[in-house]
């Protein structure tokens, strides 16, 4: 049944990539969302009726299809593994990737290209399930590089565009640092516990539960531990575009949008968060290694929302935004909340596919105009996609009962009371402002975009003046988009509305008269590592027997909220949502009086982080290669050695070829001479 | 009779001829007849030799050499025509596309 989850879209990406082209248009798109229809419906089956009848504590399923690689002892199986944590990824990844496969039939439409884009997207359903129900880290790296590889192939996809070809390499490069990182960390993890595999099978430990039998490596030491851990964040950053390594994603905008929304903002990017969670066994047992996920995550999420707030490419803002919020999931998985992170996870995948989504049908309707200074007032034009990116923003915002608002509620509280790395109020202050900035660069979004005068048209001053005075030439009316485009839009604002009820902590849900455990994180506490309550303590006692629970092994039931006070938990949700209303009201106020308002340079070049990438590392790497690798050593040395044997050979042959005189006698009088001086030889002996 | 010796310095100054016969002469049949008197040569040393040490092996062998010597004369003969053919010369100084 998993097989057949992953393998519908293989089956679809095939067809469509072989066959695609005689099938057109029609036949095309019904078989890629077929295909990933069947496999959300078989997700959702496998979801409620087979893991979770099952009890607590016990839910996985695991489906072994062949072993892939045993050499020695090292052994990697092809097979799959649906537990809390995977099967939370495949139901948004299923049902984020239907809405969106949807919506690409009609943003596609027309597109010489039609069946390779759905070819590659089917491709990277495959690849992504494969990465999320992989039950080894190997297999989980195939998927890892088949979404890359997607990644690259959709990035590039508008293959006459020079910017485009760049920004595909651009990922393609910067995802492989990371990957090597995750490689390396991959062979430590199997020098230092032997398996790679997440459960246990015959024959075969499983390597979380080894990591988690291990003792608390103290904070600053770097034990194995630690190194695996760093390394594999290294994988992580990559993928997850964090700093260092987040250039590639807001490039990646250069993409299709419905590829912006899938795999740049919903599914492939939060891959690394899903690793980090995965390997929370490992995670926990090294403080350094949290403290450094908790610092890049907060540091990121804070660069990325100024960098944000002063774009004015619609995606490349959303693009921003977008890395500043795995920025706030990584920040929760470095204080230990690492079901607050994957919560996250699902909500930022609800509505930031419907604010990329959103962007497109404003691209689309504003026919392939991305410039939002060319926007405005675009709520008469579109009115469903202006009431659909409002849920987004209202989500992402976090303003109350939206789904954004709980998982983002819950990050910064967990980050306050962390006790699993130093400096939780300092993570948490740079956490809030990331959600002040967040709500005004949002806002700005939606005000630059659907309210205010109109600025697109012929005449930039003429506002209306687009029906009268020669504005259609190149500018048409913006449009609704069809309801291919609409109704998949409408679902997810739905979700991004309703989503974050699966997680109501008990202090907000205790306020209506409910007493229920936060159900989202309850369900998923087996599948995660925890931190241990006095980690701070354990950590400076090398020795102390852990008290982390290792991965599915042992169920504590006893979410750690209830630790907390309640109270102060209540004060921290109504800081939260004055900062977002704050933040609102900041961005309301100063973009409505005047939309286009000059930027800081800085931020605007994105504190020329590019730059300083091509000064420091591309050109010298460049100038090395050209310069020192390419004009002496492959030139001088290696060419130099190639050429300088066969010359050798070519005087030496020149200098016996004169022997060949091509006179017969000669050679006879040769014969002569050396039969003379063979048997002078044997006589004079 | 004849003693031993004087077959052999018989030979070997038919030997000797053939050598520098094979050395001087640019006519290639000339050469190759030179060749054959340098196997003469040596068939005439094994005969005596054979007489001397009443032993038949060595006019086993002449036998040999003659069948060798009708084998390369077939070739040889061969080859001069297709010279002829192909340069109408048959001087063996004009033969040198080998030198290159």
């Amino acid at each position: 049944m998993l097989k057949w989850i992953t393998l519908a879209p293989l089956v679809g990406a095939v067809i469509n990539g072989l066959f695609g082209k005689r099938l057109g248009e029609r036949l095309v798109g019904l078989v890629a969302c077929g295909s990933v229809a069947v496999s959300a419906a078989l997700a959702f089956a496998a979801f409620f009726t087979r893991l979770l009848p099952l009890p607590e504590g016990e839910r996985r399923i695991t489906e072994h299809f062949f072993t892939w690689i045993a050499v020695g002892n090292f052994r990697a199986d092809f097979a799959y593994l649906l537990d809390p944590l995977s099967g939370v990824y495949v139901l948004f990844v299923t049902g984020v990737g239907l809405l969106i496969h949807v919506y690409a039939t009609g943003y596609m439409h027309g597109d010489p290209g039609f069946y390779r884009f759905f070819a590659y997207l089917n491709l990277f359903m495959f690849m992504m399930l494969t990465l999320v129900l992989a039950d080894n880290l190997l297999l989980l790296f195939v998927g890892w590089e088949g979404v890359g590889l997607c990644s690259y192939l959709l990035i590039g996809y508008y293959i006459r565009r020079q910017e485009a070809g760049d920004a595909a390499k651009k990922a393609f490069i910067t995802n492989r640092v990371g990957d090597f990182g995750y490689m390396i960390g991959m062979f430590l993890a199997f020098t230092a516990f032997g398996t790679i595999s997440f459960v246990a099978k015959e024959g075969l430990p499983s390597l979380l539960a080894q990591a988690a039998e291990r003792p608390v490596e103290a904070f600053g030491a770097f034990g194995v531990l630690t190194g695996i851990a760093l390394l594999l964040f290294v994988g992580a950053t990559g993928k997850s575009a964090q700093i260092p390594l987040y250039v590639w994603l807001p490039d990646a905008m250069a993409g299709p949008t419905p590829v912006s929304a899938l795999i740049h903002a919903a599914t492939m990017v939060t891959a690394g968060v899903y690793l980090v969670v995965r390997c929370s066994a490992i995670f926990v047992k090294s403080p350094t290694a949290m403290f450094v996920v908790a610092v890049i995550g907060a540091v990121t999420a804070i660069f990325a929302a100024t960098i944000g707030l002063a774009q004015n490419d619609i995606k490349k803002v959303l693009a921003y935004s977008t890395v500043s919020q795995l920025g706030y999931m990584f920040l929760a998985c470095g204080v230990g909340a690492f079901t607050a992170a994957i919560f996250h996870v699902m909500t930022h995948a609800f509505f930031k596919a419907l604010l990329f989504l959103g962007s497109g049908s404003v691209i689309h309707g504003m026919h392939e105009e991305q410039d939002m200074r060319r926007m405005g007032g675009l709520r008469k034009y579109m009115p469903i996609t202006f009431a659909t990116m409002a849920a987004g923003w209202l989500a992402i915002c976090g303003i109350p009962v939206f789904s954004g608002f709980f998982s983002k509620d819950e990050i910064l509280w967990r980050t306050w009371a962390t006790t699993a790395v130093p400096w939780g109020k300092a993570l948490w202050a740079v956490g809030a402002v990331t959600a002040l900035l967040t709500a005004v660069y949002m806002t700005r979004l939606m005000v630059m975009t659907f309210w205010g005068r109109e600025r697109f048209g012929h005449d930039d001053h003429g506002h209306g003046g687009h029906g009268g005075h020669g504005g259609h030439g190149h500018q048409a009316q913006p449009h609704e988009s069809p309801p291919s485009m609409w109704m998949p839009l409408a679902v997810l604002a739905v979700l991004s509305f309703a989503g974050g009820f699966v997680g109501v902590p008990p202090a907000l849900s205790s306020l209506v008269g409910v007493h229920a455990p936060n159900h989202f994180e309850h369900f998923l506490e087996p599948a995660v590592a925890h931190v241990a309550a006095a980690h701070g303590e354990a950590a400076r006692v090398p020795t102390g027997v852990s008290v982390v629970y290792p991965t599915g092994q042992s169920f504590s039931g006893v979410p750690a909220e209830e630790h907390h006070d309640v109270g102060t938990e209540r004060l921290f949700t109504v800081i939260s949502v004055v900062v977002a209303l704050l933040g609102i009201g900041l961005g309301w106020l100063l973009f409505t009086r005047q939309p286009v308002r000059p930027m800081p340079t800085l931020l605007e070049n994105k504190y020329y982080v590019d730059e300083i990438y091509d000064g420091a590392i591309i050109n010298p790497i460049e100038q090395g290669s050209r310069h020192i690798l390419w004009q002496v050593v492959d030139v001088r040395i290696i060419d130099g050695v190639v050429n300088g044997v066969a010359q050798l050979f070519a005087s030496l042959a020149g200098t016996l070829r004169l022997l060949q005189t091509g006179f017969a006698r000669g050679y006879a009088a040769m014969i002569l001479a050396g039969a003379i001086v063979v048997i002078g030889y044997f006589a004079w002996r | 009779m004849i003693p031993l010796s004087w077959y052999l310095a018989l030979s070997a100054v038919l030997f000797t001829i053939g050598v520098v016969g094979v050395i001087i002469q640019r006519n290639v049949i000339a050469q190759f007849m030179c060749i054959e008197l340098m196997l003469n040569a040596v068939n005439l040393t094994f005969v005596a030799f054979s007489r001397y040490l009443g032993n038949t092996t060595g006019q086993l062998f002449v036998f040999i050499v003659l069948a060798v010597a009708a084998a390369e004369a077939a070739v040889g003969l061969a080859i001069i025509i297709c010279l002829f053919r192909n340069r109408e010369t048959l001087n063996v100084d004009e033969a040198d596309l080998l030198k290159l």
